[in-house]
């Protein structure tokens, strides 16, 4: 028999994507996806019964640690304005900001789950101008909980990165929680089940990125890469190994990665969708390669370029199937 | 306040999407007033000034995680009138698929997870219906839901094959999509309908979507109901239940509807108090009263009076209720018609929102047919570096709006006005409530309530969208 893992869910400075996405969990929804690993719901705001008064009164036992909270997963950034006062959200029904709630909460929880990018790093709502004074639960200078802030079991505030992140994501990490009470961590705090990985890998558009065969417009087949702004050989996630809603992902979808799992993604410095470029060289290389040797493997590969690959980057369909070459003898 | 009336406040107020907070003024047992508080503010609109025009196409869909394609194709349009870009057939057929997708499973998602598990309440256990109910419908567990949130999650394959993912796309171009479908695809996305038209009839309906895609009238609501036993489809027990607990008469809101029109199904108007008429998004005005702002985009949390950051948003002056009926009504369906004769109410919303279901999943076989593959399924769409647009769409929970101006290259002023910033406005400046507002005058309370149900069956029958709400 397992013991029941239970979870607090509150949706701070946030749109509620990251629970619609978690809510096709595995195709068996975010509930059924949980409770394979004993972990329950104490309250959330989309899927609970209670409102009201006795929802209040599940919050209130969590905030004094009556009841047990083994993770406190938390969902948007802290919007800690006008003024430091938090009044941009205030927890209806209570008067109080949202803000100090989660502090509240936090203090007594297990774990706390930073459940996608705004709580993780302060995501959209952060974004220039900043005008609620949204922070991250615990990344920068002006985290809600601070950088000391650790969980009852010794952690720091897990960050399940991402806009929105993969419900996997999500459901691994507290799956995680629930079996082991640790969860590996990478120097942002995310997961290491996900985050060791790259957005790239995988990509479906792998050969035009091998021979540098770039789109040139939304709807061609090519690598985003060069011209369309596609960061996936920097950013950190399984994207196309996993794949979203059944086999999609944003390459697959015809469109940039944005690298939404890192902090500041929403804020780019030029437009998303255009690759920022110094001297006809994207500024974003992969991550971790030598800017010479990628020059001239790009330059190499390009000139190796097949016909077929070079019209089919330039397509929203195959324009030419891959065929042998003809042979030299007739 | 009168002496005999007392102030109930009622939050958090979940199974809504974002944060609710509802004020009842009571006396006798009814709600003589109600104030409806958005407590939650962002600043999209400040976000987005300043920055290039197709970031819009990044920040807004976050705007919202249910509504997010519907705020994706509302930046995509105001961006398209302003660059006087069209769209490939395929491209317009895509993008009609990924919005009614998303359409079908916010309106599912509301009646499964959010609206019917207000009936599997132990408040109910008295009625004959309430151990069918529960065992249907209780929250994070009933049965209904162990068959179709599965369902729904295998029908968004559907996003991940034209839109990469959902929520939070960039498939959604002003000129079309960025995704080509082939042959085969078309074919998965074929399977994938046909699966979710399975769930729906067997579970949802117990009956060929056609068939209530075809109901015309409230006679011939009636006759099909009677058609079976009560519990012959969670359809069915719902309008057994709203027969029983007197839905027709709740949460009446103010009898003028609005509609931006959707995937040619629906023409754009209003209809109030029964007139027709032509909707112009140059009438619409949003009023600041009652809410916590000193100018469109500035927020005062001090300020004297206010109660929401939702603004009101009035055309010529008056409330409009949006969502599945009014797009009924504004139509011209003969049913939504009857049913919303005297304004909207909690049986007339969530009736409209299914059959509207059915029919949405109907015409999204069609259109998946008639995708060409081989031919274009976008165009590029350069801007100018000045110009002032519209963006209307129609969200499950009605009409959205993207009013976007650009001046030397980047966005000068962004202004939304969502489907719930209609129907859950505050007070305007003559003191006249919101629909919600106005809905749940007269609700009444049972002995010992503290969360009175009657006001969450009316506030949760329009399905609201907080996060959209403020933005």
């Amino acid at each position: 028999m397992i013991t029941p893992f239970s979870i607090l869910w509150l949706q701070a400075g946030s749109c509620g994507g990251c629970t619609m996405s978690a809510l096709a969990a595995d195709d068996v929804g975010l509930v059924r996806a949980l409770a394979r690993f004993g972990i329950r719901l104490l309250w959330h705001p989309s899927l609970s019964e209670e409102t009201g008064a006795e929802a209040l009164s599940i919050l209130e036992d969590a905030a004094t640690g009556r009841v047990r909270v083994d993770a406190l997963c938390v969902e948007g950034a802290a919007l800690t304005g006008p003024n430091g006062t938090g009044r941009f959200q205030i927890m209806s029904g209570t008067g109080k900001p949202v803000t100090q709630w989660i502090k509240a909460i936090a203090a007594h929880a297990r774990h706390v789950v930073a459940v996608g990018s705004c709580a993780a790093f302060g995501g959209i709502p952060a974004g220039e101008t900043n005008p609620t004074d949204a922070v991250a639960l615990q990344y920068g200078d002006n985290s809600l909980l601070g950088a000391d802030f650790r969980g009852q079991a010794g952690l720091p505030v897990i960050n399940v990165a991402g806009c929105a992140p993969h419900p996997g994501w999500l459901v691994e990490s507290l799956a995680e929680l629930a079996l082991s009470d640790r969860c590996a961590l990478d120097s942002l705090g995310r997961p290491r089940a996900f985050a060791d990985h790259l957005a790239h890998h995988g990509c479906g558009r792998n050969e035009f990125y091998e021979f540098k065969a770039s789109a040139a417009r939304p709807s061609d087949r090519g690598c985003l890469m060069e011209n369309l702004g596609c960061k996936a050989t920097q950013a950190p996630g399984d994207c196309n190994i996993r794949r979203w809603n059944g086999h999609g992902s944003c390459t697959d979808g015809g469109y940039a990665c944005i690298n939404c799992t890192s902090p500041g993604f929403q804020d780019p410095g030029a437009p998303f969708t255009e690759t920022a470029k110094v001297a006809g060289i994207p500024v974003g290389l992969p991550v971790d390669m030598p800017k010479a040797w990628f020059i001239a493997l790009a330059a190499l590969s390009k000139s190796a370029t097949p016909k077929r690959v070079r019209a089919n980057a330039h397509a929203d369909h195959v324009i030419i199937p891959p065929a042998r070459l003809p042979s030299k003898q007739s | 306040m009168s002496p005999s009336s007392t102030r109930l406040i009622i939050g958090p107020f979940n199974r809504v999407e974002g944060d609710l907070e509802v004020t009842l003024e009571l006396s006798a047992g009814q709600v003589q007033s109600a104030r409806v508080t958005a407590p939650l503010y962002r600043g999209f609109e400040q976000i987005l000034a300043g920055r290039p025009p197709e970031d819009a196409l990044v920040i807004a869909p976050r705007i919202c995680g249910i509504c997010s394609v519907s705020q994706s194709v509302a930046a995509a349009r105001a961006i398209a009138a302003i660059a006087g870009a069209g769209m490939p057939d395929n491209g317009r057929l895509v993008t009609d698929l990924v919005l009614a997708a998303e359409n079908a499973a916010d309106h599912l998602t509301h009646f499964v997870l959010f609206f019917m598990p207000d009936f599997a309440r132990p408040l109910y256990a008295g009625r004959p219906w309430f151990e069918t109910a529960r065992r249907r419908f209780a929250a994070e567990g009933g049965q209904t839901a162990q068959t179709l949130v599965p369902a729904r999650a295998r029908f968004l394959h559907l996003m991940g094959l034209l839109a990469g993912k959902w929520p939070h796309s960039l498939a959604l171009q002003p000129g079309g999509v960025t995704k080509g479908v082939d042959s085969g695809e078309r074919i998965r996305l074929l399977a994938i309908l046909a699966d979710f038209r399975a769930a729906l009839e067997t579970t949802l309906f117990a009956d060929r979507l056609e068939t209530i895609a075809a109901l015309d009238s409230v006679a011939a609501l009636h006759s099909w109901s009677a058609a079976a036993a009560w519990d012959q489809g969670d359809f069915r027990l719902f309008l057994h239940i709203a027969d029983d607990l007197g839905l027709e008469r709740l949460g009446r809101g103010p009898n003028r509807f609005l509609s931006h029109g959707s995937f040619g199904l629906w023409p754009a108007g209003i209809v109030a108090e029964g007139v027709a008429a032509p909707f112009l998004p140059r009438h619409v005005s949003e009023d600041l009263t009652s809410a916590w702002m000193e100018g469109p985009t500035q927020p005062d949390a001090d300020k004297d009076g206010a109660y929401s950051w939702c603004k009101a948003p009035r055309l010529e002056g008056r409330s409009f209720e949006t969502g599945a009926l009014a797009r009924h009504l504004v139509a011209g369906d003969p049913l939504a018609r009857a049913l919303g004769a005297n304004g909207g109410t909690v049986l007339a919303r969530v009736v409209l929102r299914l059959i509207e279901l059915a029919r949405l999943v109907i015409a999204m076989e069609g259109w998946t047919k008639q995708i060409r593959p081989g031919e274009p399924f976008c165009v590029e769409s350069p801007l100018p570096l000045r110009g002032s647009g519209f963006g209307l769409v129609e969200a499950a929970r009605g009409a959205l709006s993207h009013r976007l101006t650009l001046e030397g290259g980047s966005i000068r002023e962004y202004a939304i006005i969502a489907p719930t910033t209609w129907n859950f406005s505050p007070r305007d400046a003559t003191g006249n409530p919101g629909p919600l507002e106005q809905a749940l005058e007269g609700a009444t309370l049972q002995a010992g309530e503290t969360t009175p149900i009657a006001v969450q069956h009316i506030v949760r029958s329009f399905d609201p969208c907080m996060v959209c709400t403020v933005h």
